[in-house]
């Protein structure tokens, strides 16, 4: 069961939203429907899930309803019709008094314009949300300040938020969300207020969160930049609809429609691409101890390959031998790899962007191995691989 | 000449007939309104209605009457208690420390001085007597009212004409209805003075809170807000700049019907003004005038930049 359902959401602004109802299920255009009705419709029939623990992008141009979809998932608007579930409970029946526990327990939200409260210090506003739920004096104190010790604010405490930067600011504002401890982050439009460089910090700093907290995040955003950095999958919206929901990768190399792939028709293809996406799975490697010289030459040999990575047998990267080495080493009686392979080889995260990966390969006589975080062999990535994929995509495009 | 006479001869029977229309209520040839339609008697009914609550809120009236005097008496007996001097020197320290204006403090200090020299320091301590318990009825009438008001659009459908109307009304016609309940003196005065001073304090409040920015009502109704959390929480203390400038008004509208209240009993500095009109005093008249201005500008002043300091 996914964290968040949601199933034919719809939103329509007016005071007799039946008629325009009827036509959205008719799957009238919404121009049409605001002609006939003078009803706006702000979401038209939204289904998808987001999974416990990934971040999902909502996206689309200004007015395409995003902002409203998030507002639906706690009833800061009130759908018209459809559903949303929440660990499978619906949202959409609760009464007023449930809905407000539901608010507390459940979700924090960062907003655009950081919306802090002015008259608050910036301990006071991080301490909001648990001050509301009647936490105590001591253990909100407490967990608002590791929350904002975590947003690297750590000391300012008694400032006004007044008196910071807008980066500070959405600190605050994450930090704030965050010392709840919800389960789900609902971030509408949170950096977009910020200014490039700052942005960018703050979307490698939630990402960094991300990996402590593992929170469900819904980003709503209208900068696919940012939604491919940080999306684990993006929902596409486009006059209150969803065109498309997918990875970043199949957003971009498989776009759903001319609207989708007019959006991503500007991105920059090597700044999307990653180690990861484009890496290929290695098939031949010596594992120490296990394998001698002689059978990392025949598996070199197998696979025409003049270099092979060798790993322990925890499959964590040691070394690289080649067959040159291997050559010149067995002439003298050598029978342990381990004396044979290089050690000072270069390995990158699967996350690292193409356009660093371009210059590092130039440089290298073979192989550029990618490491997870644990020094595990994920993938391997050859020059020819990478130009491969680069022409592929921006082809595509 | 001929066709000039005639013209003018013409047009006089019409000039009269105007003339006679405007000064001539029983003009013959024009119909009488009440002949048509009888005179509706809205005096009496409200006299009659009046007449009705006087009588049934006797109790009430009694009660509010007593206390409302003993506190007077009590608040005017400590005011006169202290030395002029002091107090002189207190408002002027609090007025340059309040504002950081020094030119202030002078001026507070050297005009209740002259207040002090001409003879009026009694009449100016029961004028301020009656402001302050006059603003703290209307304070604690009328921020609840407020409240409720921003709250509650039907609250605030029923509140905001019957504020047009208390504002419009001429302050003398509050005076009327205020002696049937409490009688000649100061709290009939009082009363009337609160009615008047009392729809700025509802006002500013209800402005104040529906001011809250949208985000930040958005914001606390994310985290799961209660109304009256809302409340206390967010609104009031985000509206407490714009309510201190709301009470700032009801001071200055209490000075000035404090004033206008001596008719009916209200002593102090109004009933200097008031004595000074009956006898032609204009010397007498005008010394009581600017010591009412130097009591305003001082409130006034010192009230604003407490406004300042809790709007941050």
């Amino acid at each position: 069961m996914a964290k968040i359902e949601i199933r034919n959401l719809t939103k329509i602004f007016g005071p007799a939203p039946d008629k325009a109802l009827a036509m959205v299920r008719e799957g009238k255009p919404k121009d049409e429907i605001y002609k006939r009705t003078k009803h706006a419709v702000g979401v038209n029939r939204a289904t998808f899930d987001v999974e416990e623990g990934e971040i999902v992008v909502v996206m689309g141009l200004s007015g395409s309803g995003k902002s409203t979809l998030v507002r639906c998932l706690n009833r800061l608007i009130e759908p018209t019709d459809g559903m949303v579930r929440i660990d499978g409970a619906d949202v959409t029946s609760l009464s007023v008094k449930d809905l407000r526990a539901l608010r507390q327990r459940t979700f924090g939200m960062v907003f655009q314009n950081f919306a802090l409260f002015p008259h608050r210090t910036v301990l006071e506003n991080a301490e909001y949300g648990l001050e509301v739920m009647g936490a105590s004096k001591a253990a909100r104190r407490d967990k608002a300040a590791e929350a904002l010790a975590r947003v690297g604010l750590g000391g300012w405490e008694a400032a006004r938020p007044g008196q910071l930067s807008g980066g500070m600011q959405q600190r605050v504002g994450l930090a704030r969300a965050l010392a709840l401890d919800p389960d789900i982050l609902l971030m509408d439009e949170a950096f977009s207020a910020l200014d490039p460089l700052i942005r960018r910090d703050m979307q490698d700093e939630l990402l960094r969160l991300q990996d402590d907290v593992r929170k469900t995040i819904v980003f709503i955003s209208h900068d696919l930049d940012e939604a491919l950095k940080i999306g684990d999958r993006i929902v596409l919206m486009r006059d209150g609809a969803v065109v498309q929901v997918g990875t970043p990768e199949d957003i971009l190399t498989s776009p759903a429609d001319d609207y989708v792939a007019r959006f991503v028709a500007d991105v920059d293809i090597a700044r999307v691409l990653t180690a990861g996406t484009v890496m290929k799975r290695s098939e031949a490697v010596a594992v120490l101890g296990v394998d001698g010289p002689r059978t990392a030459l025949r598996k070199m040999r197998n696979h025409a390959i003049a270099t092979l990575f060798v790993l322990d047998r925890n499959h964590k990267l040691v070394g690289l031998v080649t067959a040159d080495d291997i050559a010149d080493h067995m002439a003298g009686g050598v029978r342990d790899l381990a004396a044979i392979m290089r050690t000072d080889i270069t390995t990158v995260p699967p996350e690292t962007p193409a356009s660093e990966l371009i210059p590092l390969m130039a440089g290298l006589p073979h192989p550029l191995a990618v490491t997870d975080e644990r020094g595990r062999l994920a993938g391997v990535i050859v020059r020819g691989l990478l130009l491969g994929a680069l022409a592929e995509r921006g082809g595509n495009a | 000449m001929e066709v000039t006479n005639m013209t003018s001869v013409t047009s006089m029977p019409n000039q009269a007939s105007m003339a006679g229309w405007l000064n001539m209520p029983d003009m013959p040839g024009m119909p009488d309104m009440a002949a048509i339609f009888p005179r509706i008697p809205l005096g009496q009914w409200l006299e009659a209605a009046i007449e009705f609550l006087v009588t049934h809120l006797a109790p009430a009236t009694r009660a509010f009457s007593a206390v409302t005097e003993s506190g007077l008496n009590l608040l005017e007996a400590g005011l006169d208690a202290l030395p002029p001097a002091l107090v002189i020197a207190v408002v002027g320290l609090a007025a340059w420390r309040v504002t950081r204006k020094v030119g202030l403090g002078v001026f507070a200090v050297a005009g209740l001085a002259l207040v002090w020299n001409m003879g009026l320091w009694q009449a100016t301590m029961s004028t301020l007597a009656l402001v302050l318990v006059a603003t703290l009825l209307a304070v604690l009438v009328g921020i609840p009212l407020g409240i409720a008001a921003a709250m509650s659009d039907r609250a605030r459908a029923v509140v905001m004409p019957v504020l047009d109307v208390m504002q419009t009304m001429p302050a003398f016609v509050y005076l009327i209805p205020a002696i049937p309940f409490f009688g000649l003196g100061k709290v009939a005065a009082v009363f009337a003075t609160v009615i008047f001073a009392m729809p700025p304090a509802i006002r500013f409040t209800c402005l104040g809170i529906r001011q809250v920015p949208a985000e930040l009502v958005e914001c606390a109704e994310a985290f799961g807000t209660g109304r009256f959390q809302r409340l206390v929480k967010l609104e009031l203390p985000l509206a407490a700049p714009t309510m201190l400038a709301g009470v700032n008004q009801t001071v200055m509208l209490a000075l000035s019907m404090v004033v206008i209240a001596a008719m009916i009993g209200a002593r102090g500095l109004g009933g200097e003004v008031w004595k000074a009109i009956q006898r032609l005093e204009m010397g007498n008249g005008f010394e009581a005038g600017i010591g009412i201005v130097i009591v305003a500008i001082c409130l006034d002043r010192i009230l604003q930049h407490v406004g300042k300091r809790v709007g941050g």
